[in-house]
């Protein structure tokens, strides 16, 4: 599968937070999936779309210097983990702060930004990011 | 029936710039300039916005005063001159973003810096012919002046969308009427970064003129007078012309100051008078009548004649941030930091 394939496959993921519960034992898989680990069989074709909160708030996070070319112009920036207000671990960037100002506990939300493009001539990456709650 | 809007949001990238900051970089009296165009700073997107994030953030703050499905939505368009693809639409990506794809027609929209007017008007007769349910208009924009030109002490980026409808507006729109002719005063060639102006010739035959008309018919037609409105948004360049135009046909200050942005933000282009609006929806009261009349270059005016209802009372306002709080979460960038979030600086691929 092509990566824009692929890309295309994850947009409600990354645009809408989807994933998926697992309809046996209530677990929650972000990013999505197809079958529950622990479940197995029981659970195939029964997984059901699960949307994770929007909101949350800074679990961890560190400032990153050594960062991908696509990102150079923002550099340095916070990468975070959130716990959603469901609960759920999540990896992302921290934007709309500054690095000084981030702290563990801060109320976060989901936004929709630029992850990284193909190239001048290639596809634009959207997903979701974190940025302090208004 | 009834057609108007039943919801809004607006969205502003948090980082500005002072003309004074910009004038420092090309000797140039930035503090005057500034002084002379009416704007304190300008709004500057952060490296990873574009139009399709800044119309995204204004859909999501729209939804969420609304218990409107997305999925009732028939249509979506999305007014920009800075659309990131030049072939791939914005309104796509902005449709999924909110969840109201597959069952709806999409498309972005074109004309300068008039483009979501002109999408409310589409919405307005999709609705009111019966064809859909709901139509959303955004205009948003991040707009490019090549560094050292005019045009860079003001060009800046934000957006605002609106839900039309016919349940449960919160703002009738009574009427829309349009002028529009072929005037050369502002363009931007295929593949080329920054767009070219004629000088001059964007005050009197383009802006005056088409604004001024515009209004006279749409006044003429609503059978009001300018005393008649509680508040007036006219398109916003800078923060001279909107003044100017409102005091040449009889409008007074107090009109136009809550929909007047643009010192605050910059020209935002399609983005301007939506957001204008926004902030005068923000404080709207029931029977509150407002004039809306936005100008895109080459050149056309769409007017508008609103007036707010009592649904306004239940109106989930406070479900998004109002244009005020908006803009009053800054951060200040000098010009090297401009520059490179704007691309300016062009960087080893
Ligand atoms: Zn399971």
């Amino acid at each position: 599968m092509s990566s824009t394939a692929r890309e295309w496959r994850e947009i409600p993921g990354r645009y809408n937070l989807k994933g998926s519960k697992c309809p046996e034992c209530g677990k929650v898989f972000f990013p999505k999936r197809s079958m529950c680990p622990l479940c197995r069989r029981a659970s195939i074709g029964k997984m059901i779309e699960y949307k994770v909160e929007r909101k949350g708030t800074v679990y961890t996070y560190s400032v990153v210097y050594d960062v991908p070319e696509a990102n150079k112009r923002m550099k340095p920036y916070v990468v975070g983990m959130i716990r959603t207000d469901d609960d759920i671990l999540l990896t992302a960037q921290i934007v709309d702060v500054d690095p000084e100002n981030v702290e563990i506990g801060m109320r976060v939300q989901a936004v929709l930004r630029k992850i990284d493009d193909d190239g001048p001539s290639g596809v634009i990456h959207y997903g979701f990011k974190f940025a302090p709650c208004e | 029936m009834d057609v108007g809007i039943v919801s809004y949001g607006a969205y502003v990238p948090r980082y500005r710039i002072t003309p004074e900051e910009i004038g420092k970089v090309w000797g140039e009296n930035g503090k005057a300039m500034g002084k002379g165009l009416f704007i304190e700073q300008k709004s500057v997107p952060a490296p990873d916005e574009d139009v399709v994030t800044i119309s995204v953030a204004a859909a999501r703050a729209m939804m969420a005063r609304t218990d409107v499905d997305p999925r009732e939505i028939g249509a979506l368009y999305v007014g920009s001159e800075s659309h990131p693809y030049a072939v791939k639409p914005t309104s796509t990506i902005v449709a999924e973003a909110i969840e109201a794809t597959p069952d709806l027609t999409a498309a972005d929209m074109e004309f300068a810096c008039k483009a979501g007017t002109a999408g409310i008007q589409v919405c307005m007769g999709l609705v009111g012919s019966g064809m859909i349910e709901y139509g959303v208009a955004i205009g948003a924009d991040t707009s490019q002046g090549a560094p050292g030109d005019a045009l860079e002490y003001s060009a800046s980026a934000g957006g605002a969308a609106y839900l039309i409808g016919k349940k449960n507006i919160i703002a009738k729109i009574n009427r829309t009427i349009s002028y529009t002719t072929d005037t050369p005063d502002f363009w931007r060639r295929e593949g080329q970064d920054y767009p070219s102006h004629g000088g001059r010739f964007t005050g009197e035959p383009a802006y005056f003129r088409h604004i001024t008309n515009a209004t006279q018919r749409l006044l003429a037609d609503a059978g009001t007078k300018p005393g008649d409105y509680d508040y007036a948004v006219f398109h916003q360049p800078n923060g001279k012309f909107p003044t100017r135009v409102a005091a040449m046909m009889g409008f007074t200050e107090a009109q136009i100051t809550k929909g007047l942005m643009t010192p605050y933000i910059g020209n935002t282009y399609s983005g301007a008078v939506p957001i204008g609006l926004a902030s005068v929806l923000d404080i709207a009261k029931p029977g509150d009548r407002i004039l809306v009349v936005s100008y895109g270059s080459g050149a056309g005016s769409d007017a508008f004649d609103i007036t707010v209802t009592d649904r306004i009372r239940k109106y989930k306002r406070e479900a998004a941030p109002t244009v005020e709080k908006i803009v009053s979460n800054v951060k200040y960038v000098d010009y090297a930091t401009y520059a490179k979030f704007k691309g300016k600086i062009k960087m080893e691929e």
